[in-house]
């Protein structure tokens, strides 16, 4: 589903990708693992696309298409969805009015009517329930005074609703107590299907217990420097980074 | 950052040119000879057909005004104002005041249809429930060109006519309100209007009368040269209600035009005056050149107990916008509002806000402003609250909030705030803030393209202002905002 071709990236002239190699089956869930300043979260915002990163050699198809010649919205009515990190607060606008225009975006993107009132109300209202998303949440701006846990629920509420192809999860559980990170590790659990993928991006492997990958790489100085199953992140919660990062100092 | 890179990319490209409302309308016009002076003003009242105690209002009015200086107080800078350079009254030459609606000028007719204002009486009415009518009064330079549902408001006891028809059939009163909201040598471009005002609207509504439908007035400048001096008087007599909007546009034209009007409204004991207004005037090209220069006066005066007046106000027009709608709270418990939403692109200038003097006990006034600039303008919110020793208990609320595009435009705050009297509580609120990549770059990610997630931002930021406006023209409102924003981020 996702085929990530030798990807080098820059900002303010610093190297931050160095040729990432990285496929990512339909259906399969793929963890990235590594230490702090190691290019995951460049990655996941490469692959949406925001602005600043610039692409100097490389390719990302998803489903065969060229991703990178998309703008963020295509690539995200193409089926892309990022979990942020630090979800943006917006100000004035009603979190119900943003899930139903990235609804309305989605469906228009695919050829559909917007969706009536009522129908929107129903969709919104299981999500809410399933994601025990309280319905109050849903009344305020979106994000705009929620704990870092609510914001991570209404990223989880977000992909929920627009089903992606490919849901990137950037360090989701970053700021989560316990309890928190069951929710939304039960949401995408939840949305586990053999059409749909995953990239869990984590610095630890605690997530990886509620949201069990079917492939684990380690991302180092810009690249994949080591994959494999599951039993990979148990080893590198017992052996640490320390392993990845001399690299720097070589 | 990318984005904003962008941004100015755009913004320097573009043109205030996505006005809608920049044609010309070619109808012969009878002009007065440039210039001010005590002749033009004795010209203008003669053509009005106007009663000697009129004249020599305008004359003392003149006078004054030569005594005055141009305010320089304001966050504006234009070029200076050549006043000898103006034409001070144009009306069309064929029927300049048409007695019946069959009458108006077809030139002029088709002009208020292509801006969207039916001036027949029948297309007002097709489709429209009763309690959405509205009453139109179509000024056109100078003069009032048509004015529909007249006969209907007068069942009512409802007067709805031109200032200058107003002025030879209701002489007292007019005599009686006329100046005494806003005095002849209030300020320098209140006293400039008294001197050489053309034409304007006039609403009484007379004691415990619901007005039975919104009334409203269209304001278009058309001739060259030529500067638009109305003058709008509105009265509500005690325990009654009145709606009145108000819609301006100009065409596009190289040189600057003079716009300053000065409103009165008068609220008597119970009654409440709902005022909006969305200004459209022509904002000047990409360079800066051309466009309406906006110098208005307006003021409120709820002269008796428990009186209501509110303003709302849409203004995305104008080159140069000096507006400050305010509000007199001289009787008990009486209630002051100021709803506002400013935008300006461009290089336009918009120095706005209100007044809310409480000068009784147990006054209240809420202020609700929301800027928005982008492009390379300048939008400063300028407001004063103040409570004499009389106003007891006086309260205001006031939130002034800026959404900023960009980063070549600015958003300015300066709040006044005075009060003699320790029981008086005023509360102000201010915010700042700027649409950043980051959110943009959300919003993209959720599939929400750029234009419609700066539309979904904006319409959250101005939506507790929009809501004040009657139905239609919320809607109205609502697309003008959009239009004038279009392309202001990259």
């Amino acid at each position: 589903m996702l085929e990530i071709k030798n990807l080098v990236v820059q900002i303010d002239d610093r190297r931050i990708l160095n040729g990432v190699n990285l496929t990512v089956q339909t259906g399969e869930i793929a963890a990235i693992m590594g230490p702090n300043g190691s290019g995951k979260s460049t990655l996941s915002y490469v692959i949406a696309g925001k602005e600043d990163y610039e692409v100097l050699e490389g390719e990302i198809l998803l489903d065969g298409a060229d991703v990178l010649a998309m703008e963020p919205s295509e690539r995200a009515t193409a089926g892309l969805f990022l979990a942020f990190q630090y979800p943006l607060e917006i100000p004035g606008v009603n979190t119900m009015t943003f899930l139903k225009a990235a609804l309305n975006a989605h469906r228009k993107a695919r050829g559909e009517d917007e969706l009536l009132t009522p129908e929107f109300m129903r969709l919104v209202g299981e999500a809410a329930d399933t994601l025990q998303v309280p319905r109050d949440m849903l009344r305020r701006p979106l994000n705009v005074g929620f704990s870092g846990g609510e914001k991570k629920r209404m990223e989880i509420l977000q992909m929920y609703l627009l089903q992606p192809r490919l849901g990137i999860l950037d360090e989701t559980d970053s700021g989560l107590d316990i309890d928190a990170l069951r929710i939304v590790a039960d949401g995408v659990n939840a949305m586990r299907s053999p059409n749909r993928s995953f990239l869990v991006i984590t610095h630890y492997q605690r997530l990886l217990n509620y949201i069990v990958p079917d492939t684990v790489h380690v991302m180092a100085n810009g690249v994949i420097a080591r994959s494999g199953g599951k039993e990979l992140a148990l080893e590198l919660e017992e052996s640490g980074y320390a392993e990845y990062t001399a690299h720097e100092t070589v | 950052m990318a984005a904003v890179r962008e941004t100015i990319a755009q913004v320097q490209s573009i043109d205030v040119d996505q006005y809608k409302f920049g044609f010309e309308t070619v109808v012969e016009v009878e002009k007065a000879p440039k210039g001010l002076s005590e002749e033009i003003v004795r010209y203008i009242s003669a053509r009005k057909g106007e009663p000697d105690w009129m004249l020599q209002w305008r004359l003392e009015a003149l006078e004054l005004w030569r005594t005055l200086e141009e305010p320089d107080w304001a966050k504006i800078t234009y070029d200076p104002i050549d006043y000898n350079g103006i034409h001070y009254y144009a009306a069309p030459k064929k029927n300049p005041s048409p007695k019946s609606l069959d009458e108006i000028d077809p030139e002029i007719r088709k002009t208020y249809e292509k801006l969207g204002i039916p001036l027949s009486e029948q297309e007002a009415l097709a489709g429209v429930a009763p309690e959405n009518r509205v009453a139109v009064d179509a000024v056109f330079d100078s003069v009032s060109v048509a004015t529909t549902f007249k006969k209907e408001l007068a069942a009512a006891g409802v007067i709805f006519m031109p200032i200058s028809e107003a002025i030879r059939e209701h002489p007292e009163l007019v005599r009686t309100y006329l100046g005494s909201v806003v005095p002849v040598g209030d300020n320098f471009f209140a006293a400039l209007n008294s001197a050489v005002f053309s034409d304007g609207s006039f609403v009484y509504v007379p004691p415990g009368v619901r007005c039975p439908m919104e009334l409203s007035t269209y304001f278009r400048i058309n001739e060259r040269d030529t500067g638009q001096f109305e003058r709008t008087l509105i009265i509500a007599d005690k325990g009654a209600y009145v709606s009145y909007l108000e819609g301006c546009t100009a065409p596009k034209r190289d040189e600057n035009q003079l716009h300053a009007a000065v409103v009165e409204l008068v609220a008597l004991e119970d009654a409440e005056i709902k005022y909006s207004t969305v200004q459209n005037w022509y904002p000047g090209d990409s360079a800066g050149r051309g466009g309406v220069y906006n110098f208005v006066t307006k003021r409120g005066d709820c002269r008796e107990a428990r009186a209501k007046i509110s303003w709302t106000q849409v203004e995305t027009g104008s080159a140069v916008t000096w507006k400050y709608p305010s509000c007199l709270l001289r009787g008990p418990e009486s209630r002051g509002e100021f709803y506002s939403i400013a935008i300006s692109n461009g290089h336009q200038q918009v120095d706005s806000g209100t007044k809310m003097i409480h000068m009784a006990p147990d006054t209240t006034s809420k202020i609700i402003s929301k800027g928005i600039s982008a492009g390379f303008s300048q939008n400063t919110y300028r407001g004063l609250v103040k409570a004499t020793a009389r106003a007891e208990h006086a309260r205001n609320f006031t939130n002034c909030d800026s959404l900023l595009l960009g980063d070549r435009c600015g958003a300015h705050t300066v709040p006044y705030v005075e009060s003699r009297n320790s029981t008086a509580v005023f509360e102000h609120e201010a915010t700042t803030s700027k649409i950043s990549d980051d959110q943009m770059f959300y919003c993209q990610q959720r599939g929400i393209g750029e234009e419609e997630a700066i539309a979904l931002i904006v319409n959250g930021f101005v939506k507790d202002v929009l809501q004040m406006l009657p139905m239609e023209f919320a809607v109205e409102a609502q697309k003008l905002i959009s239009i004038s924003l279009e392309g202001s981020v990259g």
